[in-house]
């Protein structure tokens, strides 16, 4: 009796994956489906939180007040983000508490570009114009993901991410009109993001363990190497028409595809930075943590009061 | 005090303009109800995106269950605590 | 004639003296939200819970937003040239005129919330009259401001009352805070020589009627959050004559950073 249940229900989940209906929290899901969306949106969730620092490292030093207050309000959506996000996983039964303790103990992963540092002010541009441009190819195909309020979380997401990667552009291009100082960098910015980019697409598809399941349950719409191309036919042209020099030798158009051949990642590096070795794992974790620990007797304090303000209505209503 | 450490999650809701139903937009965590209506206005309508909100603490949503097989469903499972998001499709894939 | 400018001169038409006045006084105001948005961007990140980090950037962003509007005007006042961002990176420390409690660092969220507590009230009074100033600029940054301020203030106050009247180490930490920083907030409505003349001529209020009723609200809000309201504090002052204390040196390196280091650039 119990495996006829059982198998109906799969076969009903199966069957509206197949017609392209949206799962919903209360729906039945096999819990490996459940799994890996908790594992896939706290991932995305952290990589918004993470990924604050990095730039928030420059609003301080923002150059122009229109500048520093796009990138505090560029900063703040990435807060909102993540917030949307925690809140499409919380809806498969774990807690935000939870995941946030994953992430501190390393449990969890967010996306790796996160643990490069920030270096000039082209970074803001480079992030902005690369990291976004990156964020927004594997996001949108998103918004079709099959379990609705994933999907819906990244229908705002990329609603408001569109300027993100224009400000970046924009920020590229005035420093590429700019003074030679500027120009270069620019290009010195452009080296030391283009690759940790790439990266942002995943291992290579035969190295993926989780392509092939997220995709048979359209978690999933295009695999890396797939988006990986995408983007650096989208790119190259931008990039030549900033002046900027794409620093891989191999690079090279192939008439044949309709796109570009370009070099290998280093995927040593990459395995690298996911292990926890990249130049900022440890600061960036550690100024998560510092951010948390040092929040919870603030925490403590609002519920604290709530709970008081609370008993104190009813002893009123008792009277 | 009680032992629960994390605020408690709220259910937002906004008319984006009158005339409009309240729409439910997200959740979030606050501890009390002034501070969820405050936070929702900080996260949800940073685009001036509503003229009204609602919030509710997702405790006391109860949901029905979908239509489908339900009677293969807990029916004891009615908190909607762990299911705060729900309804509604998006209408705004084509711009993106 | 048109009654335009029966009610409300246009730049131009002010007395050179009136224009130096305004000017003084704007890029005070400027410098004031400026500090104080700085200050509170370095939250951006780092804030106790994701949804106070969200609020807090708000604040800043409605801050830098009032800043940029001030100086935009200031720079017509001044007529020179000079745009928003050389008022704002080209100014060394002794001619900012933000008073001394805006440049006081975050140091716990406590702080963070009585300062800004402490300069919503002033903020909030002071935008409430200014709105009605006859010089029709400032009135349309203090309308706009006031709606911000208005917000602002209802956030910090509330958080008042939950640190003050939470759990005992909120209340001991705010209470810190209010030892450390009160006596920054009789800087606020003492007032300068140009801020003495211009309230004489009509265009600003007389701090001296905006004083009772931030002491009410204060009043008020640390009654409910169980704390008690400091006497007989000797004030520090300042900040509004260019003297500052010595965080704000450091603060101006961060700012100015990039506009200091390649001159004359565009970004």
């Amino acid at each position: 009796m119990e495996t006829i249940v059982e198998k109906s229900l799969e076969e009903q989940f199966e069957e509206k994956i197949a017609n392209e209906i949206r799962i919903e929290p209360k729906d039945w899901m096999p819990e490996q489906y459940r799994k890996t969306l908790v594992r896939q949106i706290s991932q995305h969730a952290h990589s918004e939180i993470v990924g604050m620092l990095p730039e928030g490292n420059w609003i301080t030093r923002a150059p122009s007040l229109k500048r520093k207050a796009i990138l505090l309000s560029k900063v703040q959506d990435e807060a909102g983000h993540g917030l949307y996000l925690y809140s499409a996983a919380e809806t498969l039964g774990t807690s935000r508490d939870q995941m946030i303790n994953d992430l501190h103990s390393g449990k969890a992963k967010y996306s790796s570009i996160f643990n490069y540092p920030t270096l000039s002010w082209a970074d803001i541009g480079a992030i902005g114009w690369l990291v976004d441009g990156a964020a927004i190819m594997n996001q949108v195909p998103l918004c079709r993901t099959s379990y609705g309020p994933y999907a819906r979380a990244m229908v705002r997401v990329c609603k408001e991410e569109s300027f993100h990667q224009r400000q970046g552009f924009e920020i590229m291009m005035s420093l590429c009109n700019g003074a030679p100082a500027q120009k270069q960098m620019a290009q010195e910015a452009f080296n030391r993001w283009w690759w940790p980019t790439l990266m942002m697409f995943g291992p290579k598809d035969e190295e993926s363990p989780n392509t092939e399941q997220s995709m048979r349950w359209k978690i999933k719409r295009f695999t890396n190497d797939e988006l990986r191309q995408r983007f650096v036919d989208m790119m190259v042209p931008q990039a030549e028409f900033l002046g900027l020099t794409v620093p891989d030798k191999d690079l090279k158009w192939n008439e044949a595809k309709n796109g570009y051949d370009f070099g290998d990642v280093d995927w040593e590096e990459f395995w690298n930075v996911v292990k926890g070795n990249g130049p900022c794992n440890k600061d960036r974790i550690n100024a998560r943590v510092k951010a948390h620990e040092e929040g919870a007797w603030v925490r403590e304090a609002a519920l604290a009061h709530a709970q008081k303000r609370a008993q104190r209505e009813a002893a009123d209503q008792a009277k | 005090m009680s032992h629960q450490k994390e605020w408690p999650l709220w259910e937002v809701f906004i008319r984006s303009k009158q005339g409009l139903d309240h729409k439910h937009v997200g959740s979030l965590h606050a501890a009390d109800a002034e501070m969820a209506i405050q936070n929702a206005r900080d996260v949800y309508t940073r685009r001036m995106e509503g003229v009204s909100i609602w919030v509710v603490e997702s405790r006391n949503i109860h949901a029905s269950n979908p239509d489908e097989s339900a009677a293969f469903f807990d029916p004891a499972n009615d908190k909607v605590y762990r299911h705060p998001t729900f309804y509604e499709v998006p209408a705004e894939i084509k711009n993106m | 004639m048109d009654l335009q400018h029966t009610q409300s001169p246009a730049v131009q038409d002010y007395t050179p003296e009136l224009r130096a006045l305004l000017l003084d006084y704007t890029l005070q105001l400027a410098d004031t939200s400026l500090i104080l948005g700085h200050r509170l961007s370095e939250w951006c990140g780092h804030g106790p819970i994701l949804e106070q980090d969200l609020a807090m950037a708000n604040i800043a962003l409605d801050l830098i937003g009032e800043t940029r509007s001030l100086y935009q005007y200031a720079a017509e006042l001044e007529g020179k040239g000079r745009s928003e961002d050389d008022l704002a990176y080209l100014r060394e420390a002794v001619e900012y005129k933000n008073p001394l409690l805006v440049e006081q660092p975050n140091g716990d969220f406590a702080h963070t919330i009585l300062r800004q507590f402490l300069f919503d009230g002033f903020h909030f009074f002071l935008l409430k009259d200014l709105q009605n100033s006859p010089d029709q600029r400032l009135a349309a940054i203090a309308a706009k401001a006031f709606k911000e301020a208005s917000y602002h203030l209802k956030w910090s106050s509330e958080w008042v009352i939950r640190l003050g009247d939470g759990t005992e180490e909120s209340k001991r930490r705010l209470q810190k805070a209010i030892a450390n920083l009160w006596m920054f907030s009789g800087e606020l409505f003492m007032m300068t020589d140009t801020e003495q003349q211009l309230a004489q001529a009509g265009i600003i209020p007389d701090y001296a009627t905006l004083l009772p009723q931030w002491e009410a609200h204060v009043a008020k809000v640390f009654a409910e959050a169980t704390l008690e309201v400091p006497q007989n504090v000797f004030m520090q002052k300042g900040g509004k004559t260019g003297r500052h204390s010595e965080h704000l040196g450091y603060i101006l390196t961060e700012l100015q950073y990039l506009q200091r280091a390649y001159p004359g650039l565009e970004w």
